[in-house]
């Protein structure tokens, strides 16, 4: 075990760079971060539209997120593979694909997230901004948004953590992420594949496990600015 | 200045307000009391159309609210509104919650709406809080913040909605305070609230409402020692044993 994690610890942890394209679990993580920075624009808009009175607004979004919810992102990769040359009419790179799945599925996921944080801000917080003779968009993004934005910290975390794991499919298109490489490494040892995959399973599991505890921490620091919040608030 | 005519809202098949017919007149203060549910708070809330009416036509200096050409936003920053329960914004501090509207409604330059809105902040005594965040300040000090915030505007007319009632009886008097002097400064106000010495000293007049319909429209000093209406007459015994 201990000779196998010296070896191919560099593999799993960034492929086969300097020789070759960086991959392994770097990748893992650009891939996560990636899609995370991406679908998170779009998922304040989704989000804005699903709590919208506008029924023109909330169709759209309730459409794409309940069919994005409705499959697996396996299914969400398999389309972006076959569908996203068709569109651009030329091959397109498998992180780039893997990127587009991921962003897609995220997209619908942390729509929600924003959703439910809208929804979440006091009435009262509108009316006062309203009243000042704030417009709609003015106070969504001085009002609203920036308290729904905060308290929603620990879910959006939660859902990198999610989009981390989920990167791991990227093996089935043959991007070389973590799992990729751990299967690599198991065709190449071939005759210990509980040990090699259980190695894999330890970097993922080191990296999830410490971002869940940033998320327990960040949980305990927004509930209690949330708690002064509700202290002040009054009924609304 | 503020004219209700034949005012009537449902929410649903219930009749919130019922043939309001009112005038406030400029630089007037009139109390608005009445039992909870009897539509003081709606009346006040269609003024600056947080509420909508069903028919009949609100008039402010003369213009109906409800017209076409009407911009809300523009209509609601001539009229200044404190809740009930603050409504501070919490992520702000009180410099930037009063400094909000001036920056993005009037839009006015950084420095001058600063300035204005440290003046505003002496104003109601809390020159000191300016960098405080709403829940760092007591009941007290938040709601004069909401009431500095409210006169950032340089509005004509503040609407006030029980602003006492979820306070603390010791910080009562502080907000009533500030309120007295606006009062004093000559500001149209209405305030729906229950406290009978800000009435007795600063209000006009006093509008007792219950369900739905204003029932008595008299002087202070004759509401509260000789109500006419039977309703009146058990709601003023009522907050005096309260």
């Amino acid at each position: 075990m201990l000779e196998l994690l010296q070896t191919y610890t560099p593999w799993l942890l960034v492929g086969q760079y300097p020789s070759g394209p960086i991959g392994g679990l770097a990748l893992t993580l650009f891939l996560a971060v990636t899609g995370l920075v991406c679908a998170f624009p779009l998922s304040v808009l989704v989000g804005i539209a699903r709590s919208s009175e506008s029924r023109w607004a909330r169709a759209p979004a309730f459409v794409i997120v309940h069919i994005v919810r409705g499959l697996p992102v396996l299914m969400l990769i398999f389309w972006c593979y076959y569908v996203i040359p068709l569109l651009f009419g030329r091959s397109v790179p498998g992180i780039a694909t893997l990127i587009a799945a991921l962003i897609f599925y995220e997209m619908a996921f942390l729509g929600e997230v924003v959703r439910a944080g809208i929804q979440a801000i006091p009435k009262g917080q509108i009316e006062a901004a309203r009243s000042l003779g704030l417009s709609r968009t003015r106070c969504m993004l001085d009002i609203v948004l920036p308290q729904a934005l905060f308290n929603m910290i620990p879910s959006i975390l939660s859902q990198f953590i999610n989009l981390i794991k989920n990167t791991s499919l990227g093996y089935i298109i043959s991007v070389e992420e973590l799992t990729y490489f751990g299967h690599q490494i198991n065709s190449t040892v071939l005759t210990r594949p509980m040990e090699v995959f259980l190695m894999v399973a330890a970097f993922y599991f080191v990296v999830c496990f410490s971002l869940a505890r940033l998320v327990g921490w960040t949980e305990r620091h927004v509930r209690r600015r949330r708690g002064n919040l509700i202290a002040q608030g009054g009924e609304q | 200045m503020i004219v209700f005519n034949d005012v009537q809202k449902w929410y649903g098949p219930l009749q919130v307000l019922c043939d309001i017919n009112e005038t406030i007149e400029r630089g007037e203060v009139v109390v608005v009391c009445g039992p909870s549910g009897s539509g003081k708070s709606t009346l006040i809330r269609t003024i600056n159309r947080l509420e909508p009416i069903q028919s009949g036509r609100i008039l402010i200096e003369g213009r109906d609210i409800h017209e076409k050409n009407v911009d809300v936003n523009q209509l609601r920053s001539n009229i200044g509104f404190v809740f009930q329960s603050f409504n501070l914004f919490p992520h702000l501090s009180a410099l930037r919650n009063v400094m909000l509207a001036m920056l993005r409604v009037r839009k006015l330059e950084r420095r001058e709406a600063e300035e204005r809105a440290m003046a505003l902040l002496a104003r109601v005594g809390l020159e000191d809080k300016a960098q405080s965040y709403p829940p760092q300040l007591s009941g007290g000090q938040q709601q004069r913040v909401a009431i500095a915030r409210a006169l950032a505007m340089q509005p004509p007319i503040i609407l006030f909605d029980e602003p006492t009632s979820a306070l603390d009886p010791e910080m009562v008097g502080e907000v009533l305070q500030v309120m007295k002097a606006l009062a004093k400064d000559g500001m149209t106000m209405v305030c729906v609230t229950h406290e009978m010495g800000f009435a007795r000293d600063v209000a006009g007049r006093v509008l007792f409402m219950d369900r739905g319909r204003i029932l008595e429209r008299t002087t202070p000093e004759a509401f509260f020692h000789k109500p006419q209406h039977p309703r009146a007459q058990k709601f003023v015994a009522d907050i005096r044993h309260a």
